[in-house]
């Protein structure tokens, strides 16, 4: 129904609805039990909420502190407004707002370097510390467990002739303007590159990191967006009610935001807002029935076990799954029957059978966009030096050194536990070495990390599989894409993720050098083996890399993905310097200039295919006789 | 500057404070370092052990039987919630972890706010611990003494548990690395119902010694379990001993700290768990990795 609507209007659908919605409900709603007063502070959760839903259900950061900034920003404007500081409530609020972003920045910054249960604590104990601060030592401004009576109401206009904003109608209809503001703004935020690299980040970090994107910066991000969100709607609560109380601080209000956010629906913006319309509208409507006044929060209880047990996408989130399926069910059940029918004709090949006659692989000069091949000078593309990875006694990696050759492509060689893999991870930071260091045209890159080793244009495809398993095809080339156009970190918030032309060309020209072109819009999980092998390595492609790392890039496939693979490997390494790890030694021999040997973390031959062909040492390491 | 005595007696009421934030702690952090699970219903546990005993106590009237009824009810408690709801999410984000056990301690504390109202209720001090004991140096209540004495033991008993049975072999194998414990072929599953079950019979007795020395009531359990979160980090997520060491620290911050300015007590230890969280997040007895 949404496809007959001129695209101008279809993209500010879900806005346009919200108002309707917003002005339908103080109309419509009053005689099922919802004054002005309960949509008011539904609103003001729902405020809360958007900010919380950026951090959780986008960037996949549970924070049990969200309390800490809803206090701050509320507690600084009622302050500044009761104290006399400020006159307008309106600076008030900006300063709120503004101080409880500091704060977020500060929390922010040591919480968003740990993951999981760490990162959950380290929020609520700020939050803790921050409500018995505004409890005790910090009573005199704040009136500890009393709070801030008499906050004034905001004022429209000056002097003579402004308008108050009074308790009611008016004060619902300043808190919708800031809802809807505050709506579109977040999904712009989630619709811009920052938002697909924040959905990234929860799908899969580590990957998200070796693009050579700024994990931490853009998780602090998210936690600054959230924080200053929450200052607003605190701010704006002790303007609304007229006084601002300690709860704000408290971590029940963590925790119902939690809640609300779940039932309603996490991921979708609007979710917190419907959870707190449940939350707010039991409470206040079960509490005057005689019997059932303690009920309320119990059946809320349950239903929240359940709906995390079984509807773990909460109530929006259901209804806008349940929708898209429908629209979406043929398209996914095509990609899975597509999946299927390749990997049946793979299977049929790798018994043998000539299922069908291999595709003819048209081999294309792939002329990336971004950030040309021809960074740094000089002919030794990559150097390590006394290279050595120690795990206590077991030495991975012991003193490896040696070159390889810009423009070439070099394979890395060895059976087994020669240390082929911790070499690779050493190459480009993701493991740090016991002792040694690594070069890039010169430069030392060891200790820089991963990322920073990326944003100077190495990039590197897994051994197993690091996708992105909810993204499409085109989104996870896309997050790829980004890293080298943007750099580690950029705030374009605003801008929408698929308008940078060089990025999308990008993109293009990496699908169709994957031979994914009719697969871009199926996501990863979905593809076939051997599509998922080819995005893993499309997407170390698509940060269009100066040396481009690959971990047995065949490991898996079937004859017929080897070769197609193989010439995709070719006219990858047409523009730039290329290194293999692979057990295939045919594949190797073939594709190679120069190959590198190890043997139980040594170098054991380094030189020309020819020569490490005929190289003794080496046949008897893959022979496994050893002279005596 | 407070005098030697006020000093000497919060540094009593920290170590009576310190040694039951220990028990709540242990098992909270055996559960977390078998299982994975950080329980958000810790805090509810704390309370349902103490309406235990205050029920069991009505029936009994004698105060160690009531403990050892109050000890089956948790046991059974504890083995329900996790073949009913805890066992779904062991292969689900740690994410969805909190917010069940959170759902959990949401549900457990309205069920006892249902069935027994808001107001605070009162377990007498059993016969034998009333009045105080002249320890030559100090006045104390002797319960409070009693109170360490039998966390004492019971701490004992959990080591015994965890350090000289089978059991506890494979609990603290689980701790160091859970996936090679499953591939030696021992029931992981089996394991994590026995560690379940003792955390919350440790955290409800927590609860029922508790009882006599303040008010009953449904939130009670909350701060208890905030405090405990503190000292797990103090002590190394999963770390039993860093449990116990964690818990005397934190009940000593508290109650010296008291002793200068109440108002700056949570503050300390919540100000030193961001400390530690930032400069050593392993903790004094964890290692980091695990969690």
């Amino acid at each position: 129904m949404t496809r007959n609507l001129p695209p101008a209007l279809r993209a500010v659908l879900p806005e346009t609805i919200l108002v309707l919605v917003l002005v339908a409900a103080p109309l419509l709603l009053p005689p099922l039990g919802f004054s002005y007063d309960l949509l008011s502070r539904v609103l003001n959760w729902g405020l809360l909420g958007l900010g919380f839903d950026i951090l959780f259900g986008l960037t996949g950061l549970l924070s049990f502190g969200q309390a800490a900034f809803y206090g701050v920003g509320g507690f600084v404007t009622a302050y500044l407004l009761v104290s006399g500081k400020v006159a307008s409530v309106w600076l008030a609020l900006a300063i709120g707002t503004a101080a409880a972003g500091l704060f977020g920045l500060f929390v922010g910054w040591l919480a968003v370097r740990r993951i999981g249960i760490y990162f959950t604590m380290i929020t609520l104990a700020f939050a803790q510390m921050a409500y018995f601060i505004e409890n005790s030592p910090l009573s005199d401004y704040t009136g500890g467990e009393n709070g801030i009576a008499g906050v004034p109401q905001p004022k429209l206009g000056f002097g003579e002739s402004a308008l108050t904003i009074s308790a009611g109608l008016p004060m619902y209809a300043l808190l919708a303007v800031a809802f809807v503001i505050g709506f579109a703004l977040a999904r712009r935020i989630v619709m811009s590159p920052v938002g697909s690299i924040l959905l990234a980040i929860r799908e899969n970090t580590p990957r998200v990191a070796m693009l050579g994107h700024d994990v931490s910066a853009y998780k602090l991000a998210a936690f600054v967006i959230a924080a200053l969100y929450a200052g607003l709607a605190g701010g704006m609560l002790g303007s609304f009610q007229s006084y601002m109380p300690p709860d704000a601080f408290s971590l029940e209000t963590s925790g119902q935001l939690v809640v609300q956010t779940i039932v309603g629906g996490v991921g979708t913006l609007i979710g917190p807002l419907v959870g707190a319309a449940i939350w707010l509208w039991l409470r206040d409507n079960l509490q005057v029935i005689p019997g059932l006044g303690a009920l309320w929060k119990l059946v809320l209880g349950i239903a929240f076990i359940g709906l995390v047990i079984w509807l773990r996408r909460g109530i929006c989130g259901e209804i806008i799954h349940r929708m898209n399926k429908r629209r979406e069910a043929a398209a996914v059940k095509a990609a899975q029957a597509r999946t299927e029918a390749i990997e049946l004709s793979e299977a049929g090949s790798a018994a043998g059978e000539p299922a069908s006659e291999p595709a003819p692989v048209t081999v294309r000069d792939i002329v990336l966009p971004l950030a040309p091949p021809s960074r740094g000078s000089g002919d030794v593309a990559l150097a390590t030096s006394g290279l050595s990875r120690h795990y206590g006694g077991l030495k991975a990696v012991d003193d490896v050194s040696f070159e390889i050759r810009r423009g070439t492509i070099h394979a890395v060689i060895g059976p087994n536990g020669a240390g082929k893999s911790t070499l690779f991870k050493m190459l480009l930071d993701e493991v740090s070495p016991s002792a040694g260091e690594v070069r890039l045209f010169g430069e030392r890159i060891t200790g820089l990390g991963v990322t920073r080793t990326a944003q100077l244009g190495i990039a590197k495809s897994n051994q197993l599989n690091q996708l992105f398993p909810n993204l499409t095809v085109r989104q996870s080339l896309r997050v790829a894409a980004l890293a080298r156009s943007r750099g580690r970190m950029k705030l374009d918030l605003i801008r929408r993720s698929g308008s940078l032309p060089e990025v999308e060309a990008q993109v293009e020209t990496v699908i169709d050098s994957l031979g994914l072109r009719e697969r871009a819009e199926t996501p990863a999980h979905i593809l076939a083996y051997g599509e998922k092998r080819r995005l893993e390595i499309g997407m170390a492609l698509a940060t269009s890399p100066n040396v481009l790392l690959l971990d047995e890039p065949l490991a898996g496939m079937s004859p017929v993905e080897r070769l197609a693979t193989r010439d995709l490997i070719r006219s990858i390494a047409k523009s730039r310097t290329l290194v293999i790890v692979e057990h295939d030694l045919d594949a190797i021999f073939q594709l190679a200039d120069r190959i590198t040997v190890l043997y139980e973390g040594r170098l054991l031959a380094d030189g020309s295919a020819e020569d490490v062909a005929r190289n003794q040492a080496v046949q008897d390491a893959y022979l496994g006789g050893l002279h005596s | 500057m407070p005098s030697w005595a006020t000093l000497l007696s919060q540094a009593f009421n920290g170590l009576a404070l310190g040694s039951l934030l220990a028990l709540v702690s242990s098992g909270l952090t055996i559960i977390l370092g078998t299982l994975g699970v950080l329980n958000f219903a810790h805090g509810a546990l704390f309370t349902v052990g103490a309406y235990a005993i205050f029920v069991a106590f009505q029936y009994t009237s004698s105060f160690f039987l009531a403990v050892a009824m109050g000890s089956v009810f948790m046991l059974v408690l504890g083995i329900l919630l996790e073949r009913v709801i805890v066992r779904l999410f062991y292969d689900r984000p740690h994410e969805d972890q909190i917010l069940v056990t959170y759902g959990v301690g949401i549900v457990l504390v309205e069920v006892l706010r249902n069935v027994f109202g808001s107001h605070a209720q009162r377990v007498p001090v059993p016969s034998w611990g009333t009045g105080v004991t002249e320890m030559g140096f100090l006045m104390y209540p002797t319960y409070r003494l009693q109170l360490i004495g039998m966390v004492a033991a019971i701490l004992l008993a959990l080591y015994l548990i965890l350090y000289r049975t089978s059991l506890g072999l494979v609990v603290r194998a689980g701790i160091e690395n859970p996936g090679m414990v499953g591939i030696l072929g021992i029931d992981v599953k089996r394991t994590f119902l026995v560690v379940f079950a003792v955390g919350c019979v440790a955290v409800g007795l927590a609860g029922m010694l508790y009882a006599p020395v303040v008010a009953v009531s449904p939130d009670m359990g909350a701060t208890f379990m905030v405090q405990s979160f503190v000292v797990i980090v103090l002590g190394g997520l999963g770390s039993f001993p860093g449990a116990v060491v964690g818990g005397l620290i934190a009940g000593e911050i508290i109650s010296i700290t008291s002793a200068f300015n109440s108002a700056y007590s949570d503050v300390m230890l919540y100000g030193l768990m961001a400390l530690v969280l930032v400069l050593r997040p392993q903790g004094l007895f964890g290692s980091e990795g695990r969690v």
